[in-house]
């Protein structure tokens, strides 16, 4: 692996008392796109959520263990949660754009943290960025409601991209989108590994094997197999991924 | 036999419909009642005073020589101790929602609402009693030229008990924002107060606006705070430490005393019950009506 840009050490979460995710240790890899697949209620999503502390936000949840962003643990006491989600970013899995225009959505983030450039050219940025400018350039003032859902999802990555985040986290992001509004995201996906990290959690184990660079498999909060994707689909060392991506069960 | 039975069957449900339907037009009718009654006496008081009078003069003195029927003073009165109370309920009322539905965790949640509620249940007569004999003395300690009766103290204690009202109809909006709004928020690196002030509050703002005007519309219908508080001197002004009159506390006022049956003091009552009905009346409407827009967006 090249450079690391989380560390993932002992990491332990529980929801009162049902333990979601079972001493995990990983390696994110910088600008690449790694992926976290597994059955319903395996963890990847919690460990998602662990890695920009959404987790709490949920009443009850616990988590031990460490989490190193470029060296430093972003479960310390002295770590501010808030500022830990500049830098990480995060796009859930259904649409969900603020009831505002579609120029107030991308501006919220750089506005309620005091970003003091010009707003109008870093909404165009993200906008670009997340290949919708062109689509919404002369309504910018619509609300966000009136765009597709496929839209509303570049809509949020361009939210969370006009933060200039290290990390990108993904929760299954094309689950509520047809299959051409899938294929748009998982081109941008690609487009963006240029300048960002990107973690996606997915379903859909086509998706994983079409965009991700690493794929680590998860079964009842466990770490099974972590490796690079073609290895994890073409050759894996474990009987029960093996299992699952040839869809023996899941 | 089979015949039977189920002809015994739907004459007992037909029975039962019959019940059902009689209770629900008690209050129907009643409120017909109540319509056809004011306009009725309503009409009898504007055979002996002009509606201009009624509507410019600025005097109210029914029980003096000579009378002056002009309802200004009363309704500036109401709506002076109204103001006064929407001024207290509303910005606490929106602080202890924020803190409910944002702050607070369930543990802490399931204590305080039950407490909220239990104002909602104290009797009116004791907070106008608690207003004339705890919260007037502290004002008049501070300004002492204070009347005894004034609506300071009427609209302060009134807000107190608008609070749980507006608090807890606000909370009800603020926790239809759907969860992943706030998600989306905080993932922005939002602070707890900006998810609040920011998204959950912009949200719901339709469902907040009408608990104050719903707040309003009770506030302008109370009485018993007024009456026992806020004195009975209709009084055109804006100086909350003047004794004033409401509208309601008039109401009681004439009933209590000596109006004979018919006269115009008596039907004076009728015309002021009217003007205070079209008010609450149309400030329900509204609220209702945003109240409504507001379910239509989620």
């Amino acid at each position: 692996m090249n450079n690391i840009i989380l560390s993932i050490k002992n990491l332990t979460v529980k929801y009162g008392t049902t333990v979601a995710l079972k001493n995990i240790s990983m390696e994110i890899a910088q600008n690449r796109i790694t992926a976290l697949i597994g059955p319903s209620g395996c963890g990847k999503s919690t460990l998602l959520r662990s890695l920009n502390r959404m987790n709490d936000l949920i009443e009850g949840a616990s988590v031990s263990g460490q989490v190193l962003y470029r060296g430093e643990d972003i479960y310390a006491p002295s770590v501010d949660p808030v500022a830990v989600r500049l830098q990480i970013g995060m796009v859930f899995q259904k649409p969900n754009p603020f009831p505002k225009s579609i120029f107030e959505n991308v501006a919220f983030g750089p506005k309620i943290n005091g970003y003091r450039g010009d707003l109008g050219s870093l909404v165009k940025q993200s906008l670009q960025g997340a290949g919708l400018w062109e689509e919404v350039k002369d309504r910018l003032h619509d609300n966000a409601y009136a765009l597709s859902g496929g839209q509303q999802q570049r809509l949020c990555i361009a939210r969370a991209l006009a933060l200039q985040p290290e990390v990108l986290l993904l929760d299954e992001p094309c689950s509520a989108l047809d299959p051409i509004a899938t294929l748009r995201i998982e081109e941008l996906i690609q487009e963006l590994k240029e300048q960002l990290t990107i973690v996606i959690v997915t379903h859909n184990m086509q998706q994983a094997s079409r965009i991700a660079d690493y794929t680590a498999f998860f079964l009842s909060g466990e770490l099974v197999e972590y490796g690079e994707t073609e290895k994890v689909f073409t050759a894996p060392v474990d009987k029960r991924t093996e299992d699952y991506i040839t869809g023996r069960f899941g | 036999m089979m015949a039977g039975n189920s002809n015994a069957r739907s004459w007992s449900e037909r029975i039962i419909e019959v019940l059902l339907a009689a209770a629900v037009s008690v209050s129907i009718l009643t409120t017909i009642g109540i319509v056809v009654s004011l306009v009725g006496e309503t009409t009898g008081f504007f055979r002996e005073v002009s509606l201009v009078e009624f509507f410019t003069a600025k005097e109210w003195t029914p029980l003096f020589t000579p009378a002056h029927y002009g309802i200004a003073p009363l309704v500036a009165g109401t709506f002076l101790v109204t103001v006064i109370a929407i001024a207290v309920a509303a910005p606490l009322g929106i602080a202890s929602a924020i803190y409910l539905s944002e702050y607070a965790s369930v543990k802490v949640r399931r204590v305080i609402k039950p407490i909220l509620e239990i104002l909602v249940g104290i009797p009116t007569v004791v907070y106008g009693y608690f207003a004339l004999t705890f919260i007037t003395p502290i004002i008049r300690h501070i300004l002492p030229d204070t009347d005894v009766f004034n609506a300071l103290s009427a609209g302060i204690v009134m807000g107190i008990m608008l609070i749980p009202m507006i608090s807890s109809l606000s909370e009800d909006a603020m926790t239809a924002v759907p969860r992943s709004l706030r998600e989306a928020a905080y993932a922005l690196s939002a602070t707890k107060l900006e998810v609040a002030l920011k998204v959950v509050i912009p949200a719901a703002i339709s469902g907040i606006v009408a608990s104050f005007i719903l707040a309003f519309s009770r506030a302008i219908g109370e009485t018993m705070i007024v009456t026992l508080a806020a004195g009975g001197t209709p009084n055109l002004t804006i100086n909350p430490l003047e004794s004033i009159q409401t509208m309601t506390a008039f109401i009681v006022q004439i009933i209590l005393g000596e109006a004979p049956f018919g006269s115009i003091e008596y039907q004076s009552v009728f015309a002021v019950a009217f003007v205070l009905f079209l008010l609450t009346l149309s400030l329900n409407i509204i609220g209702h009506w945003i109240v409504r827009r507001y379910r239509e967006v989620y």
